[in-house]
């Protein structure tokens, strides 16, 4: 392998608006070849309007890229890939249902009518032989694990021979073992000039373990740029944020209740997308308490968030609020003040196209003032509740009339948030409520969950971030193929622990 | 409570900004028909230039055929009566998401159960008899599109084939009835049921040729529109029809909700079925399935399934099948020339569905993150 195979980019002075709206102002990014480049930035700041830009899906309205020190007009992803830039997305972009030989011939640009799978069998694995790491060529996609699939996207990416890799955000998906070996793979690669990446990322710890440089970007501006070795973490966090200070979560306060709040014995549940299901022996939430669910996507917490929503049937065992059989029924749900608050609250706890106020009075609306079952709406009751929640969970919008879906996605989640948590809730079940929202909302929407821990409801957490459980939890179970398999106090838990129990490696 | 929670004031949306926001959303709903309808219009008149006919003859026509005199505003409101009706029949399970297209069989069939009850009930009082006939409407046509929603929401059977398929069992059924079991053995070009009684017959509107069917038509579309925006029953639907998963979220009755919204929209069509055969042709037969149902759901889409909304577009639809015999005889073009304009139409409507939200200037200001 020669060291000349990969090569820089430049972005220069890049400006790209939408609208009125300036979403990069004069940015400018330099990447050297065989490099780690991390951009930093909070969502929002512009990182992906301009790796777009790099990659051709947008236009700049201004400024120029030079490739290689060449100046370069990408006007499409074709022209990117025809310079060799590469792109792996957050989600992936592999056939589950066909082999990994498969995919990486199907990418390619010029797959032959007919394909001689022998001869091309033998030059994928002559070609992964050169790789450091390796993929099990005849493995169908959706038998890999989370950071095998990761691999196989990047090995996608060097055999359409792409030198230059964007990877946007690659370890939200993998364990802290799996995200340390392959940023690993990634930073030696570039060591050895085979590659040059820019790696998108919110996580600090990575960027001080792995990158070479740091590009930070805030609102759109550049915020600032240089030597990973020479920029202080705080410096970074001072560069994203600003001069605002960090919101800070309230802190948990009073001991774990001993009244059991929710009691799940021998719970199952089918997986209607043929992974793993729900089999979970004993699980109990106690007043007071928050206890978080942690594990690698996929092992059962969406089957245990719908259970608990009614969004699915159990296929077996028991669900017990306050000593009660649950079936997440509209009016045993009221009783025993059971509230939700499922990932993605606008697919699955709110209706885009009615209006703020109306998607506020979601808990309320068949009832009464006095508290009684309802025939007529009571609007004007509606829209006074509707205002004093918009006031006092800070849920920007236009107006209380205006359809839900206008709302950004914090303020989506603030307005779901507002109505589970409106009236006091003995039972809370939250499903990754802070996944793509800044530190701001991040804060609010943690510390309103504590708030209510705090008051006395019972909160059960299932959060893809580990981070997240160790914040704001009282104690941690780990969930792995749709079993409980480990379970600490937050105060004696162990990442790496945890980590191995997520992977089921215990 | 954090500081990152205390009330703000200037958060709270002053009542202005409501009063906009309001105003913008009512626009688009009546601004993007509109523009459909206008495009349909263009698209038509290309055809009929291809024909070699004059699209400014043609609309001329429709104009005149359909509300230019006293006699053809009434011929006009006539058709509308059960155009409202069927309009109903897909537009109230609309409102939960189900696209239901069955009316046609849901009017036959209530037709042929008011007729079959009308007979039934010779020598009884006029009142009681139109009583009967429409409590039997109702319940059949009810019955026939509920079992709609039941196989959608226990069986998980597509509503849309589902209504399709067991309107053509519907249509087929009434004409083994009106041939076999209860023909009228009088009837002979034309097999029909026996005749109802004069006295459950319903009559015109005094003073006009339009018979009360309108009004009913027209109460029900306001009744509806009231159960569907003021009631919590309304609101429920809406919620399952927005977001099934969010319905779930909330527990919800979704079977019941869905069973019900198609019972009422079946027991429409099946009531236009009992005043075709009450007001118009005294007895069921054939003449009862001259596309009312399809045109009905062209009728509620055009009115976005809006309740109050149908009852002008049906009486524009009800002109313009009203000026097709117009058509016919001066411009010399076939009966389906009129099924080729609902035909642009609807595609038209459909497509003009990817339009909301597309406009700024019907959307709220933008606000931050």
């Amino acid at each position: 392998m020669t060291p000349s195979r990969t090569f820089g980019l430049e972005a220069l002075r890049i400006t790209k608006r939408f609208g009125d709206f300036v979403a990069l102002d004069d940015v400018s990014l330099k990447v050297a070849p065989g490099t780690v480049h991390a951009l930093l930035g909070e969502n929002g700041a512009g990182k992906s309007t301009l790796v777009k830009c790099i990659m051709g899906y947008y236009r700049p309205d201004d400024g120029q890229l030079l490739v290689g020190s060449r100046e370069a007009t990408i006007a499409g992803p074709r022209d990117a890939h025809a310079l060799g830039l590469g792109m792996v997305y957050q989600h992936f972009t592999l056939v589950p249902s066909m082999t990994v030989a498969e995919n990486l011939v199907m990418a390619r640009a010029d797959v032959p009518r007919v394909v001689d799978w022998r001869t091309e069998l033998k030059s994928l694995e002559r070609f992964i032989g050169s790789m450091p790491f390796g993929v099990p060529l005849q493995a169908r996609v959706h038998q890999l694990s989370a950071g095998e699939r990761q691999k196989c996207e990047l090995l996608k990416q060097l055999y359409l021979e792409r030198h230059f890799l964007i990877l946007d955000e690659p370890t939200s998906v993998l364990t802290p073992d799996e995200a340390d070996e392959m940023l690993g793979l990634l930073r030696s690669m570039a060591q050895r000039g085979d590659l040059t990446v820019l790696l998108i990322t919110h996580k600090f710890r990575e960027v001080s373990r792995y990158a070479d440089d740091v590009t930070v970007l805030r609102k759109g501006q550049l915020a600032g740029a240089g030597k990973v070795a020479k920029v202080s973490r705080e410096d970074l966090a001072a560069m994203m944020v600003g001069s605002r200070t960090l919101p800070e979560t309230a802190a948990r306060v009073g001991t774990v209740g001993s009244e059991i709040v929710l009691s799940l014995r021998d719970l199952t549940a089918d997986d209607a997308r043929g992974g793993h299901g729900l089999a979970i022996s004993d699980l109990l939430v106690r007043s007071h308490e928050i206890v978080g669910v942690a594990g690698i996507a996929g092992n059962g917490q969406r089957e245990l968030v719908e259970v608990l929503a009614g969004q699915q049937a159990r296929t077996g065992g028991t669900v017990l609020v306050e000593g009660e059989p649950y079936d997440g029924d509209r009016g045993t749900a009221r009783r025993l003040g059971v509230r939700c608050l499922p990932e993605e609250p606008l697919r699955n706890a709110s209706v885009r196209t009615m209006s703020v106020a109306e998607n506020l009075a979601f808990r309320r609306f068949d009832r009464t003032p006095g508290d009684r079952p309802a025939f007529w709406l009571h609007r004007a009751e509606m829209a006074r509740r509707a205002q004093t929640l918009i006031a006092r969970y800070n849920i920007k919008t236009a107006s209380k009339d205006a359809p839900l879906g206008t709302l950004s996605g914090g303020n989506v989640q603030r307005a779901v948030l507002a109505r589970e948590l409106s009236e006091d809730a003995r039972l809370l079940v939250v499903a990754n409520p802070c996944f793509g929202l800044d530190f701001q909302a991040t804060a609010e929407i943690r510390s309103q969950i504590v708030e209510a821990r705090n008051r006395g409801t019972a909160v059960l957490l299932i959060s893809d971030d580990l981070d997240e459980i160790l914040e704001i939890a009282d104690r941690i179970v780990v969930i792995s193929e749709g079993r409980i398999v480990h379970e600490t106090p937050v105060e004696q838990a162990d990442r790496q622990a945890i980590g191995a129990h997520m992977v089921g490696h215990h | 409570m954090t500081e990152a929670v205390a009330p703000r004031a200037e958060i709270a949306a002053p009542a202005r900004g409501d009063l906009e926001v309001r105003l913008k959303r009512a626009a688009e709903a009546i601004v993007v028909p509109l523009v459909a309808l206008l495009a349909a219009t263009a698209l038509f008149s290309v055809f009929l230039l291809l024909l070699g006919k004059s699209p400014a003859d043609f609309f001329a026509l429709v104009a005149q055929g359909a509300f230019a005199s006293w006699f053809s505003l009434q011929n006009t409101l006539q058709r509308a009566a059960p155009l409202l009706l069927t309009a109903l029949c897909c537009a109230i399970p609309a409102r939960l998401g189900l696209v239901v297209i069955g009316g046609e069989g849901a009017l036959a069939l209530g037709g042929l159960a008011a007729a079959a009850a009308g007979i039934a009930m010779t020598g009884a009082g006029g009142t009681t008899a139109q009583l009967v006939m429409v409590g039997a409407s109702l319940v059949v046509g009810g019955a026939w599109i509920g079992l709609v929603g039941a196989l959608r929401h226990w069986r998980g059977i597509n509503e849309t084939i589902s209504s399709l398929i067991l309107s053509y069992i519907a249509i087929a059924l009434m004409n083994h009835f009106v041939e076999g079991p209860l023909k009228d053995p009088a009837s002979l070009n034309k097999p029909s049921t026996a005749a109802i009684p004069d006295v459950a017959a319903i009559g015109t509107i005094p003073g006009t040729d339009v018979h009360w069917g309108l009004v009913i038509g027209v109460g029900l579309c306001v009744v509806l529109w009231v159960l569907m925006s003021r009631t919590t029953f309304g609101f429920a639907a809406r919620i399952v029809g927005g977001n099934l998963r969010a319905a779930q979220l909330q527990g919800l009755p979704v079977g019941r909700l869905i069973l019900i919204a198609s019972a009422i929209g079946g027991a429409c069509a099946g009531l236009a079925g009992m005043i075709e055969v009450a007001a118009v042709h005294g007895r069921a037969n054939a003449s009862l399935v001259v596309g009312y149902g399809y045109t009905g759901i062209l009728v509620a889409f055009l009115a976005r399934h809006n309740p109050l909304a149908v009852i002008p577009v049906a009486i524009l639809f009800g002109g313009i099948v009203a000026s097709g015999g117009l058509i016919q005889r001066r411009m010399g073009l076939p009966d389906a020339t009129i099924l080729v304009l609902e035909g642009i139409v609807f595609v038209a409507i459909l497509v003009s569905d990817t339009l909301y939200g597309r406009w700024r200037i019907f959307q709220p200001r933008a606000t931050a993150p």
